[in-house]
């Protein structure tokens, strides 16, 4: 029997490449016409340590992990616990031990798991020691029933830099073809034919992201390594570089906002990527942009927090920050990417509108998005190049920060003769000279608000799906879970819609609740702790029917099952939470 | 000549030409007032466009100077005008870049972003407008206060600590220009200034300008300020110690070496579409 979504993890410990299988398979899936997802765990080691290879796979497109999976591959067996929260397994999965007299962990005899003894460092080591995740890819892809000649040519690009070690890694891969016709019945994870559509893309989350930087007009970036965000930094500093425009590494994250705050004035599209604790720092020169109007883009690849909290792993928790983060009334844009395949439109978008409104636009990524491969349709991409409204000349004094009927007021660029202005943080009057006078703060305040009020963001402000009389609203990477677990209780008769935000402040108040008409229960969908999401909605919402909370912290995944099990156990919640509020 | 000469000469500015007609909040007999005007006289010396100078501050007393100009200013928040004036020259090379402050802006707050435009190198003047005291939150001790001035409330025993030596610290992260100059001389302020943005790369005058209000003792400046040493300007060795042999109120070039400006490398492209489209192709499958 083929299989329409087949989901597998491989865990090793200390170079065994786990990570390299995983590329592997996913590329040769791609180029068989297959979609695919393949999301990475580490843990804190900079070298060797344990790592964790996380795929799925799938005749249509999916961009979400699957509720358990169906084959885990242990490459070893001492270390692997500390994932155990991270690979859900059941009586329907497969586990195979390979590594010879491995132990069998704790919780995967628990699980109800099947387990097979399959030592793939013996296989290797009748080619030669250490290419055990090679035996486990050729063992995969024929599970998968992956072409031979297909993965012969993903590995010889792999291995093109390394000749010698290709002769053998291809012994390894036909021994693990081997060993998979030996052993047929382990797993039955053969892929159906596609549904007639096939990817385009192989990408991350953080190329699509940059990409649609660049696209949009950014020519300017400053940049200060923090994990998750230095993929999308890593990523612009060659391409910017192509496009004439230019990329500095700054000392700090106070730093690297202020260089693109000068190079924004300059005229120039500009923008940085960074994580929770580089917001942190930003925040105070983001009320700088918000109060001398200097477009910005600042991308947030979020990470588990507060504090250092856990680099390495995805969490929706600096919501919060994004929406309140800056001191004073400070009006700003902050946008959300929905999937690694929307990053290129979101961060496209909000460029555009960065520009477009001169202001500074925080976008949010997280780990799951920015430090994952997958395979994909072409994604919609933004194509307006970013334009800001520029003075022209005339026969009254420049007035930078004239009162307009759109709040956006022309900028003057330096170098353009007689239109000199100094932008001030400062509260100023209209020409930009400092002024602590109440009716200037008042008109400036109004003036600031009103421009982020007043525009018409369209139909882009959510992604919304489906009918019914039950709707999820999300926003951020849970939002492909959402999509598909919508999907399934749709399919067992239980239609539900999808209202995923990917415009969260200013929030479409109207837009919201026109799309929850007719709803009579609503599930808001979050990975954080504290429902920040939730809060933020419910501070502009009356929502029209009954709502309930899904927020579950990082670092795991939120599945689908965990939204479908919040629907059937509706009525249980709804009487916890009363039973709450009487205490 | 005039400012508005025929098309064929390029017009002939004068200091006033460079200045705003904002009034500014420092007190009477403050000696940024002679900081600005040297300042303003430098770009005339240079006649260099208004259009194309552009002046970036932190917060402070100092800070306040470009809205008191005719220029492109940026006024930004305490301690950060470096980054902002970095991020600007590297995106608009064709502009001349200024940027200014005081003394607690420049190496407190901002200490840091002053190493790294020292050893970043990027092509633009810093003027630190030194009065050895915080003057807008009412007198605190700065970091260039002596460690036994006591005036202030916050710290009655004098901070204990000594003070920094900017032209050191300047020296010491690789600045390739460090000049001092006085409020009491303008002249001289004024050619160092030109010297300052005639340097290729990072230049960093240190402008000695007291504070009447919370430090008036600073009027006995001109009994002790004197010539710096410019036997070594060039050589760093020998310049590291003239500055420690120095009290600190030596004025004149201090160093200067020819380490050319650093810029990220730069290309034009020829079809910013075909690459755009270069870079989508490696996305495909």
């Amino acid at each position: 029997m083929t299989r329409q979504s087949v989901s597998i993890a491989i865990a090793g410990y200390g170079g065994t490449g786990v990570i390299t299988t995983g590329q592997l398979l996913l590329k040769a899936c791609a180029k068989a016409g297959y979609f695919g997802l393949a999301q990475r765990s580490f843990g804190p080691q900079i070298r060797g340590g344990e790592s964790l290879s996380l795929l799925r796979f799938s005749n249509h497109p999916v961009q979400s992990p699957d509720d358990f999976l169906d084959l885990l591959v242990l490459l070893d067996t001492e270390h692997v616990a500390r994932f155990s929260a991270e690979v859900p397994l059941n009586e329907n999965s497969v586990v195979i031990l390979g590594k010879d007299k491995a132990t069998t962990p704790d919780f995967v005899r628990d699980s109800g798991a099947k387990i097979v003894e399959l030592p793939l460092d013996l296989v290797a080591s009748e080619t030669s020691e250490g290419g055990e995740n090679i035996v486990a890819t050729g063992l995969i892809a024929e599970y998968l029933g992956l072409d031979k000649s297909l993965m012969q040519t993903v590995l010889q690009a792999h291995f093109a830099k390394k000749e010698d070690l290709l002769v053998q890694a291809q012994g390894w891969l036909k021994s693990g073809w081997q060993l998979a016709e030996n052993n047929q019945a382990i797993a039955e994870i053969c892929l159906a034919a596609n549904e007639g559509c096939e990817p385009q893309w192989l990408v991350n989350g953080s190329e699509t992201c940059g990409y649609g930087a660049l696209k949009a007009g950014i020519r300017f970036v400053a940049a200060y390594p923090i994990t998750p965000a230095s993929g999308i930094l890593e990523w612009l500093a060659p391409n910017l570089e192509k496009l004439g425009g230019s990329l500095v590494q700054a000392e700090d994250e106070l730093a690297s906002i202020n260089m693109i705050i000068g190079s924004s004035f300059g005229g120039v599209p500009s923008l940085t990527a960074t994580s929770g604790p580089g917001l942190a720092l930003m925040a105070e020169s983001i009320g700088l942009a918000v109060a001398s109007e200097t477009p910005l883009v600042i991308v947030n690849v979020m990470r588990g927090g507060p504090s250092t909290g856990i680099p390495t792993k995805s969490e929706q928790s600096d919501l919060n920050m994004a929406l309140h983060g800056l001191h004073g009334d400070a009006p700003h844009v902050v946008t959300a990417m929905l999937s690694i395949a929307d990053s290129a439109f979101t961060t496209g978008w909000s460029v555009w509108l960065a520009e477009h409104l001169q202001v500074p636009v925080i976008t949010l990524s997280d780990q799951s998005m920015a430090q994952s491969d997958a395979s994909l349709l072409e994604p919609q991409l933004w194509q307006e190049k970013a334009e800001r409204l520029v003075a022209a000349h005339s026969d009254t004094p420049y007035h930078r920060y004239a009162l307009t009927d759109s709040g956006i007021s022309p900028m003057s660029i330096p170098g353009e003769e007689d239109m000199m202005y100094t932008a001030d943080g400062l509260e100023h009057n209209q020409f930009g000279t400092p002024s602590a006078a109440t009716e200037m703060h008042r008109e400036q305040l109004q003036k600031r608000a009103h421009k982020l009020r007043q525009f018409d963001y369209g139909e882009r402000w959510a992604e919304t799906r489906g009918e019914g009389d039950t709707a999820i609203i999300c926003w951020g990477s849970v939002s492909s879970v959402a999509f598909e677990a919508a999907e399934r209780m749709t399919a067992q008769g239980n239609a539900c819609r999808v209202i995923a935000l990917r415009l969260i402040a200013p929030l479409q108040t109207e837009a919201l609740l026109k799309e929850l008409e007719g709803v009579d229960k609503v599930l808001v969908v979050e990975q954080s702790h504290g429902a920040q999401f939730m809060a933020w909605l419910r501070a502009h919402v009356d929502f029209p029917c009954a709502h309930q909370s899904l927020a579950i912290p990082g670092p795991l995944p939120i599945r689908p099952i965990h939204i479908l099990n919040a629907f059937t156990q509706w009525e249980e919640n709804a009487l916890e939470v009363e039973h709450v509020a009487n205490c | 000549m005039s400012p508005t000469a025929d098309n064929n000469t390029i017009p002939v500015r004068k200091a006033k030409d460079y200045k705003s007609t904002v009034s500014p909040i420092w007190c009477a007999g403050c000696g940024h007032y002679s900081v600005l005007a040297a300042l303003t006289r430098a770009l005339a010396k240079l006649n260099l466009a208004p259009e194309n100078v552009a002046i970036i501050s932190g917060i402070g007393c100092s800070s306040r100077l470009p809205a008191y100009t005719h220029l492109f200013g940026f006024h930004g928040v305490h301690g950060r005008a470096l980054p902002v004036a970095s991020g600007l020259k590297v995106a608009r090379p064709d502009l001349t870049v200024i940027a200014v402050g005081g003394d607690g802006d420049g190496f407190s707050i901002g200490g840091n972003h002053f190493l790294h435009a020292c050893r970043r190198n990027v092509n633009f003047t810093y003027i630190a407008m030194d009065n050895e005291v915080y003057g807008m939150t009412k007198g605190q001790a700065s970091p260039t206060s002596p460690s036994d001035w006591d005036h202030s409330k916050l710290t009655p025993h004098g901070t204990g600590v000594p003070a920094l030596q900017p032209a050191s610290l300047a020296l010491g992260a690789g600045a390739g220009f460090i000049a001092r100059g006085y409020y009491g001389d303008p002249k001289q302020l004024t050619d160092l200034i030109v010297k300052a943005i005639q340097h290729d790369g990072f230049s960093f005058v240190q402008a000695l300008s007291q504070c009447v209000t919370f430090v008036p003792e600073q009027k006995h400046w001109k009994e002790v300020v004197h010539d710096f040493s410019d036997e070594h300007i060039h050589d760093p060795i020998q310049t590291a110690a003239e500055i420690q042999r120095d009290d600190g109120f030596g004025l004149g070039v201090i160093y200067q070496n020819e380490r050319t400006a650093w810029m990220p490398p730069h290309c034009e492209p020829d079809s910013e579409r075909r690459m755009l489209d270069d870079m989508q192709a490696t996305f495909t499958v």
